[in-house]
């Protein structure tokens, strides 16, 4: 993201992220994993890639609320976005929300890892083992410039500061009109966005600008960008992604949270993928379950033709089994934007030892409110349209989850330790195939990290037809 | 001789029915194997047998085929997070079928009539648009199959007319919003699509009788689907432009009278006073 000078004296150059909702990317400090109970369990949570939008939808019938937070890394002076929404939106629809509570809701909903421990068989004889799964929680214009604006056919609908942004409702009457007003006030517009700006204006939307006011981002005292709200009402459930794809170099990544009152959110104009789950995976990858998950993305995408919208999570707001950490409370619901919990919350006390399976404590286990996760992976060719979304009577909870089983080390000898040493290098085989199934990882590679040695030679099926 | 003259009647001329049926179970599997759609064996166990056993308890015993055919059409589009939705709807899909009449003729399609009913009352259940995806393969695959089983039953025309202004639609609306002609090859690349446009507007006990009564009937499902999708922008457009539609089949046959659709071996049924419709006893 490098930039050159800027073009006129004293007005400032204006990077127009556009994509994904805004698209700059977002990259969160990692978190800190802690440990609970001896066990350490990890998450794929947004920080893993580099260059991601996460948008936080809230819907229920036509009002919506939109929150966005992009991973920008440049200057704050450079900073801006250009949001198509549907409406012209007042001050008060404009919010400016904490990151915390966003990056909570990454945790939450975040794929998870957890891990279980084979016992002494000779100890605990045929015993099914102890469900020992364990989690971690993780953690604008002068006077003169309207008139200008007016020739360009572009109107400025309202303008505010909010927090530390200074935003601009703009209505236009033509792409091209609206491209020369952005390139006059100072704002980098990507070489193909006036097609891209077409369609919305032709569909009536109106074009959320935000940039960062430097003296009230000083007055925060932050470092980082905090994420952008805005409440409408509109029957479109969608996200205009297009908008980004004129600057984008690569593959750009989104995750969506959708917080909604009934059921599972899927797109309707590109399929919706579970990811896998559940799947038993070499125990060293403990420690490289971050690069295990990237691959295991990558390689679902790829093998979708890169045009499936994955889901990553989908959730009661209430509980969680196992935790990657504490559900939300309902202020916390409140600052993303869910309107309709009324009853007065409790947050939850910080860093309570979660158990396999946990309610939140304020709720008895029941919320008015579910969330999806989904990751889009996209481009300009895959995903030619933005996305729509429809909101599903679904309500089967579903997670991403990997399992770790911890092979029993002990020295005890007896019957049972030996069919279980036999069962345990038989389950390491599968636990290596599976691995390079998701990941498309080379087997020997992950034999070499298993400590298991190169495979063994397969048996010619005539060796025992004459030697027995 | 005479068994091979059987033989070659059947599956020339035979009841379009059986090739549907063939081609429905096909996409279903194929739609569980490389889509991997959420559905269990027992949720298409009991659709399938709540169909076939409605369909034989009002229907008296005939046309089980086409109960199958409801029941198949059900699972490929009906999802639910339990085991109860799948049966019911078939229940509630045959149910119409043979109570919601107009005429003496069905005014819902029955499978069409089944998801209308899911998604709109019974809790855990919904339908996927998107569940095909885009691919062009299995578009074209969907298309092939569709024209067999379409063109058997002499209702291509109907699929024709709604694909056609489908097309001109949203070409239309592409053009209009200047987007690029990607956009509109993503949405006629849509496997829903082409399933409905081949298995469930070319429905001919549902449709109106006349060629152009069809065609016409099917223009004006596209354009309700339409306004639905990108007007009002509610997902579905084809399913509940479909069901919006059907007051239009009883006046469109009534204005282009023509003979009712049976299926071979049934007794072809008289359209009041029309003296086309007086039945071909001739040798074929």
């Amino acid at each position: 993201m490098s930039q050159t000078s800027a073009p006129h004296k004293r007005r400032m150059l204006h990077r127009v992220g556009l994509a994904g909702f805004l698209g700059m990317g977002l990259l969160l400090a990692t978190p800190e994993a802690r440990a609970f109970c001896g066990f350490y369990v990890a998450k794929a949570d947004a920080s893993l890639y580099n260059e991601t939008s996460r948008v936080v939808m809230v819907r229920d019938g036509n009002r919506t609320v939109i929150g966005m937070l992009s991973d920008y890394k440049g200057p704050l002076k450079e900073f801006a976005m250009v949001v198509p929404v549907p409406t012209i939106l007042g001050r008060d629809q404009i919010h400016v929300a904490e990151r915390a509570v966003f990056d909570h809701l990454d945790a939450f909903t975040a794929p998870r890892l957890v891990e279980y421990f084979d016992e002494d068989p000779c100890a605990i004889r045929r015993r099914s083992l102890e469900d020992r799964m364990v989690s971690a929680p993780a953690a604008a214009g002068s006077k003169r410039s309207g008139l200008r604006a007016r020739k360009l056919g572009v109107t400025i609908e309202a303008q505010y500061t909010v927090g530390e942004y200074d935003i601009l409702i703009l209505s236009a009457k033509e792409s091209g009109g609206l491209e020369t007003w952005l390139r006059q006030n100072g704002y980098r517009v990507p070489a193909k966005a006036r097609k891209a700006l077409a369609p919305y204006i032709r569909t009536g939307h109106k074009f959320f600008v935000a940039k960062v006011n430097l003296g009230e981002q000083a007055r925060t005292g932050l470092q980082h960008l905090r994420p952008l709200q805005f409440a409408f009402e509109s029957p479109k459930f969608m996200l205009p992604i297009r908008l980004g794809m004129a600057n984008a170099q690569g593959p750009q990544d989104m995750l969506v949270y959708a917080i909604t009152r009934k059921g599972r959110v899927e797109t309707t104009n590109y399929r919706s993928v579970k990811l896998p789950t559940g799947k038993q995976i070499p125990v060293h990858l403990k420690n490289d379950f971050k690069a295990f998950y990237k691959a295991m993305f990558e390689t679902a995408w790829k093998r979708e033709d890169r045009r499936a919208v994955f889901t990553e999570h989908f959730w009661d707001m209430g509980w969680c089994d196992p935790c990657a950490a504490d559900p939300l409370s309902p202020d916390q619901l409140r600052q993303l934007g869910v309107w309709w919990l009324d009853a007065p919350g409790e947050a939850p006390p910080p860093g309570v030892p979660s158990g396999r399976r946990r309610a939140a404590p304020w709720s008895g286990g029941a919320v008015d409110a579910v969330v999806t996760r989904l990751h889009v992976r996209y481009t300009a060719k895959t995903f030619p349209e933005d996305l729509v979304f429809q909101e599903t009577k679904d309500r089967e909870n579903f997670q991403v989850r990997f399992v770790l089983q911890h092979p029993w080390r002990g020295s005890s000898e007896c019957t049972e330790a030996g069919s279980y040493r036999e069962a345990l290098r038989k389950r390491q085989e599968e636990e290596v195939r599976t691995a390079a199934n998701l990941t498309g990882w080379p087997v020997e590679r992950l034999r070499r990290g298993a400590g298991m040695g190169p495979a063994p030679a397969p048996t010619p099926w005539w060796k025992n037809l004459w030697s027995r | 001789m005479k068994e091979q003259s059987n033989e070659r009647s059947f599956w020339a001329s035979g009841d379009p029915r059986l090739w549907q049926l063939a081609f429905l179970g096909t996409l279903l599997l194929i739609g569980v194997w490389m889509r991997d759609f959420t559905l269990d064996l027992s949720q298409v166990l009991l659709c399938l047998g709540t169909a076939i056993g409605v369909q034989a308890w009002l229907g008296k015993g005939r046309h089980l085929f086409s109960g199958a055919i409801t029941g198949l059409g059900l699972c490929l589009l009906v999802r639910a997070d339990n085991l109860w939705v799948h049966p019911l709807c078939a229940a509630l899909a045959l149910g119409a079928k043979f109570l919601i009449r107009w005429n003496d003729k069905a005014l819902f399609n029955p499978a069409n009539f089944g998801v209308l009913a899911a998604m709109a009352v019974l809790p855990g259940a919904w339908t996927s648009p998107g569940q095909w995806g885009h691919s062009w393969v299995l578009g074209i695959g969907i298309l092939a199959l569709g024209m067999a089983v379409a063109g058997r039953a002499g209702r291509l025309d109907g699929s024709m007319a709604f694909m056609a202004s489908w097309l001109a639609l949203c070409a239309g609306r592409v053009g209009w919003l200047g987007q690029p002609p990607d956009v509109l090859q993503h949405q006629l690349a849509s496997g829903s699509l082409i399933l409905f446009t081949f298995f469930m507007i070319s429905d001919p006990r549902t449709t109106p009788d006349h060629p152009r009564g069809r065609m016409l009937h099917a223009a004006a499902v596209a354009l309700v689907a339409f306004i639905w999708q990108f007007g009002f922008y509610r997902p579905h457009g084809p399913i509940v432009a479909l069901a919006l539609c059907v007051p239009l089949v009883p006046l469109l046959d009534a204005w282009l009278q023509a003979p009712r659709f049976t299926w071979p071996g049934e007794q072809r049924l008289l359209v009041q006073g029309d003296p086309r419709d007086v039945p071909d006893l001739r040798p074929a």
